[in-house]
């Protein structure tokens, strides 16, 4: 048996030598050319930070959506009421504000955009977005939002980190500002890890890195840290479009474990009661 | 009263001594070990695919145009249809994971050798109807990686020399994946492929109870009985199974509602997230990958990467593919050991055995990820050390060095 369990232990260390350093080449990560602040990595998305019980960002994130995204993208799997009901924003309140043109309460959210035009003017028609956070993630919908800069080259005027040549305009624009993909000097780290230095002047040695984004100030109407914040909160109202019944799963999944437990240690005790018999 | 009711029925139809046979006398070897509660849980999971998938059917939409919204209509309109859908998925899952740990205590203890033969090979049968049941289930939710995954399987048997394209269109029905083969998948996974799956478990178990239940040591535990023919060793299965097993699906079922409401993606492995997307024949999904529990076959398919003898290569990765599901059946006529169990087997047993369960896990990991020069390498390995364990059986079983069996079954 010890043998066997040699052989086993050997080939195991074998399996897991060639899987960590052969098997796995690393390949970029989701959020194509997206730089870090520090500029040390690229393509790693920023976090979104979701929070499906944070109400107040879920209805923040709601108006934005209706009001700057819903003209061209649809949320055709999801109806108003249920929108209205789970961000707990009054059915009369909502109505007024939210829905807009002749739908009902009821309706799914469609959009009056026919996919055919909007093929012509984008190259592609927008998709719709209710599973769009389980499609891409929630860190890469907010990094992506948050990707769009100023690119003359392209048709439509932006370009973006993310989502290279994406067809979609920028439409937060305004909110924003302007975005521009910029370089800077950034420390330069020698491969110890530490920042590399000149042996003269000690002085730190950085070097030239691009891509960074920057917005130009007073072009948009919210600041950075604003902008960012609402981002997250439209980030966190997909998640919340994607998977509405998160809140209401996990509490009730609470209550069918608690169940589970009891019927289990009774079972147990039933078990071990009836175990005697057998010796 | 009861008793003469009992009593009317047992003149016309054997109720008593059918569940005195199958149940609640069932002589069950005391050394039974954890490794049994797989064949158990099995048929509880079985009950909760059969339950959930009549609820999903009430509002499920079989044609290409309405299946994916009428899925997305039972997560958020229909009542609890998230908890039957993730029931569904999860399921799916679980069944998979608990028919490969019960194949493989079949393979510790040597479960399939005579006089059980027939009862591994209608477990394979079941395994296999598993598969379909996975593949079609799969297809009808007709998200991106369903058309896709559909496309890629169904491919496979167009790469069949001269009837191929044929055979292709014709189990298609269409000259690509279309609706006509949703309505196909779709018909198979309700109504084929279930019943046929109910019939052969039904056999599978009568089976069981015939020759009885093997037991970790490998020791036929008819040999000794008392004076009313019970089986020394054995407990009978109620009240003494009943309650143990019952106690082991208080701890599945945790596992399995863990899953279920609070991780129901599995990370992406019981819901893949480019499913979240509706089928497009025009969009390739930028990796295809197969559900978890397919991946080391899918693997052995694209570690053959050479045509030989005039046979394309795609056509011998299916093959190849092929026989790593069919050589199962083959393992009571490979073994030549006069032992059953793995703890009384010589040594190579216990180093192909190890050996099998490292390939089969490597190959899991390899069909999940996209290929390299290194990893398709690393696939042809092991699926030549995969196939090793069963062809070199025939040599190694009969050769090497077993410990003695002893005549009755020992506890610790």
């Amino acid at each position: 048996m010890k043998r066997t369990t040699l052989f086993a232990s050997i080939l195991a260390f074998t399996i897991a030598f060639l899987v960590s350093y052969n098997l796995s080449a690393a390949s970029g990560g989701p959020c194509g050319t997206y730089l870090s602040s520090d500029g040390l990595s690229e393509g790693e998305c920023d976090s979104a930070d979701v929070n499906a019980s944070d109400i107040a960002s879920l209805q923040r994130g709601a108006q934005i959506y209706m009001n700057y995204c819903l003209g061209c993208h649809s949320l055709k799997y999801a109806r108003y009421k249920r929108v209205s009901e789970d961000l707990e924003i009054p059915l009369e309140m909502f109505q007024a504000n939210l829905i807009f043109g002749d739908q009902k309460l009821g309706d799914l959210i469609n959009i009056g955009m026919e996919s055919k035009e909007s093929k012509e003017w984008f190259g592609n028609s927008p998709p719709d977005l209710t599973l769009e956070a389980g499609l891409r993630g929630p860190d890469w919908i907010y990094t992506y939002l948050k990707s769009f800069y100023i690119d003359d080259s392209r048709p439509l005027g932006v370009n973006n980190k993310v989502y290279e040549n994406v067809g979609m305009p920028h439409v937060l624009l305004e909110i924003q500002g302007e975005q521009f993909s910029v370089c800077k000097q950034i420390p330069d780290i020698a491969s110890n890890g530490g920042i590399k230095q000149d042996p003269l002047t000690g002085e730190q040695l950085t070097r030239e890195r691009c891509g960074f984004l920057e917005v130009k100030d007073g072009t948009g109407t919210q600041t950075a840290e604003e902008f960012d914040q609402s981002m997250k909160d439209l980030t966190n109202f997909l998640a919340y479009m994607t998977d509405p019944m998160k809140k209401e799963r996990e509490t009730l999944g609470v209550y069918v474990l608690l169940y589970l437990f009891i019927f289990t240690i009774l079972s147990y005790l039933l078990y071990i009661e009836f175990k005697k018999d057998l010796h | 009263m009861v008793t003469k009711i009992m009593n009317w029925f047992d003149d016309r139809l054997p109720i008593t001594a059918t569940i005195e046979r199958h149940l609640t006398k069932y002589p069950a070897p005391i050394n039974m070990n954890i490794w049994y509660l797989a064949g158990v849980l099995l048929v509880v999971v079985l009950i909760i695919q059969l339950v959930s998938g009549i609820w999903l059917l009430m509002n499920y939409e079989a044609t290409a145009e309405g299946a994916f919204a009428s899925i997305q209509y039972i997560m958020r309109d229909v009542e609890y249809g998230y908890i039957i859908r993730y029931m569904h998925t999860t399921g799916a899952s679980a069944f998979f994971a608990l028919i490969y740990l019960h194949m493989f205590r079949g393979m510790m203890y040597g479960s399939y050798q005579k006089p059980r033969e027939l009862l591994w090979v209608l477990g394979w049968i079941t395994y296999l109807l598993l598969c379909m049941l996975g593949f079609t289930g799969y297809v009808l939710p007709w998200g991106q990686m369903s058309f896709w995954a559909a496309q890629v399987i169904m491919s496979l048997f167009g790469s069949i020399p001269f009837i191929g394209e044929e055979l292709l269109t014709w189990i298609r029905g269409d000259y690509l994946i279309s609706g006509i083969t949703l309505n196909r998948l779709f018909a198979f996974h309700v109504v084929l492929l279930p019943l046929a799956l109910i019939a052969v478990v039904f056999v599978h178990i009568l089976a069981l109870h015939e020759v009885g239940s093997n037991n970790p040591d490998g020791v036929d535990v008819k040999k000794f009985k008392d004076e009313d023919g019970i089986p020394l060793d054995t407990k009978p299965f109620f009240p003494y199974d009943v309650m143990h097993d019952l106690y082991a699906i208080g701890v599945f079922l945790i596992f399995f509602v863990t899953i279920m409401f609070f991780y129901p993606d599995g990370g992406g492995y019981v819901i893949e997230y480019v499913n979240y997307e509706a089928a497009d024949n025009l969009k390739t999904p930028e990796h295809i990958v197969p559900s978890w529990y397919y991946t080391p076959f899918y693997a052995m398919l694209r570690a053959i990467t050479f045509p030989l003898f005039g046979l394309s290569a795609k056509f011998l990765g299916f093959v190849v593919m092929a026989a790593g599901i069919a050589i199962f059946v083959a393992l009571p006529w490979l073994d030549r050991s006069p032992v059953k169990s793995i703890k009384y087997k010589g040594i190579y047993s216990k180093f192909f055995l190890a050996l099998f369960v490292v390939s089969f896990f490597v190959l899991g990991y390899l069909g999940t990820v996209t290929s390299t020069p290194a990893r398709t390498l690393a696939a042809q390995i092991f699926t030549i050390t995969y196939f090793a364990y069963f062809l070199l059986m025939p040599i190694y079983s009969k050769y090497e060095k077993c410990k003695p069996v002893p005549d009755r079954v020992y506890l610790s």
